[in-house]
């Protein structure tokens, strides 16, 4: 009995992952090469091609999602890290109450949440529409409907996924280590340099994982807050399924954009040594 | 080096002593804001330790010994007073600007650099060339005996390999003092104990200045050459470890090192610079050197080793105090007994197991206890 206790405890998660992931997983990756409509039915046919049409059509949406995902990653980093460093650092007794602050975005809807920048940032909107008739802003000034618009909405939703893994990492270096370095001779930017940066990259890297991806397979600030130009890889396949409802295509997309964000994750991992972050943040 | 001592009472020898003190403190005062009321941790502090020495901060925890040394460090701003390196004014002096290093408690280091990393860390932000880090890096790490060892990582080595890396790394910089705080802390008993006797090798090996952060009465009497006891914020006695132990200044000293019986009554007349205080009925207490006069109430203190105790009243010029046994234990290589006083005091003896014949005295027992009487230390209040 004592031996079967772990494998009891991971069944109930294992079970709801076999049922709930791997099983819809195979239905799709088997649906990604049918042909077919969805009056008549999808038949398997082993239709290879629809992934290179796919890929072959969307190419710009591909590309795209990878630079909005790379420019919001690199600039939720820019963000993060010094909120994280100052709770970690400087929050003293109220930072349980600064990480709640961090979360309670969390408290309402994602999409309720994007609907509101998109009343905030409108053309004639509260925020630009005084600003205009006081002459400080060109009358045809825009946000809404540009590249910016998707990027900051990406920055702002996906910000505290971020932060709390560098603040995570920050909060385990231990403050004595610093005094050692500045003891040792390291001015204040060295002791940040040599001794606190790279403590917290597990951190970095965590945050990265978490929000890259999510990001790049987003669809819902290009819906609401883009335009035209700026529609991503996620709104293609949202199309694809709920609009043509040519569920091959949209299987098709899916898995080519998993395929690219693991072959992406992993050549990152690689690149910056999966082994020393992994240790590191096993410490 | 090496601390001569003449029998009770004799001065502090300061080693090498020069006329500018490696350390000075004058009247270094730390005062906090805790929940809008000022603490005062430190409450004027004013010492100097000689250039070679082996100095401990020693008192309970919260006696703001460790605040002490973080403004020798530079880790604290004093409030008020002036801290001096070699004559130096460094009172606004930023820690790394400083010719001193630290060992911290836990040791602090760098998780993700490698032992040898971790010790040429100091000589490379001192722009130290290439080829001298690593004479100095090697030659420290032979020291310490962790040649061989140079590529682990801190989490793959025991507490004692660690806390010789910490050693080292401060060391390797050939300091003006290292600073030590509770360095032995975290290791067991066995270890700590070879650690202090290693430490002191060292010390003696590299000839730097040591000041040792400690709260272990024990290890600062068998490794320092100057002792000076905190209590709130203020240094109750600093002295050599015998004259702390032989003759405490006050009763904090007196009970904070080692075990120790205080002891009080009125002079009744001083002869020869000696003390006589009778009790009334059950005995009485002689003190030399008690620079007191007649009718004068003082307090001694008296080790339990120095007391012997016995069932027949004893003759000369001795202390000589009746009590009942209320506590025998067997320790081994002695016994010790807890004596109580017809006022109500309780006194505690430590008889060794030198003759099998020794242990007369039992529980219940009426016995006398007797002293010399320049074992009877008269302490200020």
């Amino acid at each position: 009995m004592k031996r079967l206790t772990p494998y009891l405890l991971i069944l109930p998660g294992g079970l709801w992952l076999v049922v709930f992931l791997v099983v819809p997983l195979i239905f799709m990756v088997s649906v990604s090469t049918q042909q077919g409509d969805v009056v008549n039915g999808f038949v398997q046919t082993f239709h290879i091609a629809n992934y290179t049409d796919a890929l072959g059509q969307y190419r710009t949406q591909f590309l795209r999602s990878a630079v909005y995902g790379l420019v919001g990653t690199v600039l939720a980093i820019l963000l993060a890290y010094p909120v994280a460093y100052w709770i970690a650092f400087r929050g003293g007794a109220r930072k349980s109450t600064y990480l709640l602050l961090v979360l309670l975005p969390f408290f309402v809807s994602f999409v309720l949440r994007t609907v509101s920048w998109k009343f905030l940032l409108a053309d004639d909107g509260i925020v630009f529409e005084p600003l205009k008739s006081a002459g400080l802003l060109p009358a045809d000034f825009h946000v809404l409907q540009t590249t910016t618009a998707v990027i900051g909405g990406l920055v702002y939703n996906y910000l505290p996924f971020m932060i709390l893994p560098i603040y995570v990492a920050l909060e385990r270096v231990d403050p004595s280590v610093v005094e050692a370095a500045q003891d040792l001779y390291a001015s204040r930017v060295a002791a940040f340099a040599r001794i606190v940066l790279p403590l917290s990259l597990p951190g970095v890297f965590a945050g990265v994982l978490m929000t890259f991806v999510p990001m790049t397979s987003d669809y819902v600030n290009a819906a609401i807050l883009g335009g035209p130009d700026n529609t991503m890889i996620g709104n293609i396949i949202q199309t694809e399924y709920l609009v043509n409802q040519d569920y091959p295509v949209g299987a098709a997309l899916s898995f080519t954009l998993m395929a690219a964000l693991l072959v992406g994750i992993f050549g990152y991992a690689r690149a910056l040594g999966t082994q020393n972050v992994l240790e590191a943040a096993a410490r | 080096m090496s601390n001569i001592q003449a029998g009770t009472g004799a001065v502090a020898a300061v080693p090498d002593l020069s006329p500018v003190p490696a350390i000075e403190l004058d009247g270094v005062v730390k005062e906090y804001l805790a929940r809008g009321e000022t603490v005062q941790a430190v409450k004027g502090v004013s010492l100097g330790v000689a250039a070679g020495e082996f100095f401990s901060l020693l008192g309970p925890s919260g006696c703001g010994k460790t605040t002490t040394m973080r403004m020798i460090a530079g880790f604290e701003d004093p409030t008020r007073g002036v801290v001096r390196l070699h004559g130096r004014d460094v009172t606004d002096v930023p820690p790394n600007k400083r010719d001193v290093n630290m060992v911290f408690q836990s040791y602090a280091l760098f998780p993700h650099m490698s032992v040898w990393e971790n010790v040429a860390f100091g000589l490379r932000r001192k722009k130290v060339q290439d080829a001298e880090i690593r004479r100095r890096v090697g030659a420290m790490l032979e020291i310490v005996d962790l040649t061989g060892r140079e590529k682990r990582r801190p989490r793959e080595m025991s507490g004692g390999q660690q806390q010789r890396v910490a050693l080292a790394r401060a060391l390797v910089n050939e300091p003006r003092a290292l600073l030590l705080d509770e360095p032995l802390g975290a290791l067991d008993l066995k270890l700590r104990q070879a650690m202090q006797l290693e430490l002191k090798r060292i010390q003696r090996e590299v000839g730097i200045t040591f000041v040792y952060v400690t709260h272990d009465q024990g290890e600062a009497l068998t490794m320092s050459d100057r002792i000076a006891v905190m209590n709130d914020g203020l240094v109750e006695q600093l002295a050599a470890p015998r004259e702390i132990y032989e003759r405490p200044a006050t009763a904090f000293v007196a009970g904070f090192i080692g075990t120790s019986n205080l002891l009080s009554g009125t002079v009744e007349r001083v002869v020869d610079g000696t003390a006589v205080l009778p009790l009334a009925g059950y005995g009485r207490i002689l003190a030399a050197d008690a620079a007191c006069e007649a009718g004068a109430t003082i307090t001694v203190t008296v080790r339990p080793e120095k007391i012997t105790i016995s069932t027949e009243e004893p003759t000369g010029d001795v202390s000589a105090v009746r009590g009942t046994v209320s506590e025998v234990v067997y320790l081994g290589t002695s016994n010790s007994y807890a004596v109580g006083l017809p006022d109500g005091a309780e006194v505690t003896v430590y008889q060794q197991n030198a003759h099998d014949s020794s242990t007369t005295a039992e529980r219940g027992d009426s016995v006398w206890l007797s002293w010399q009487p320049h074992h009877s230390y008269a302490i200020g209040s």
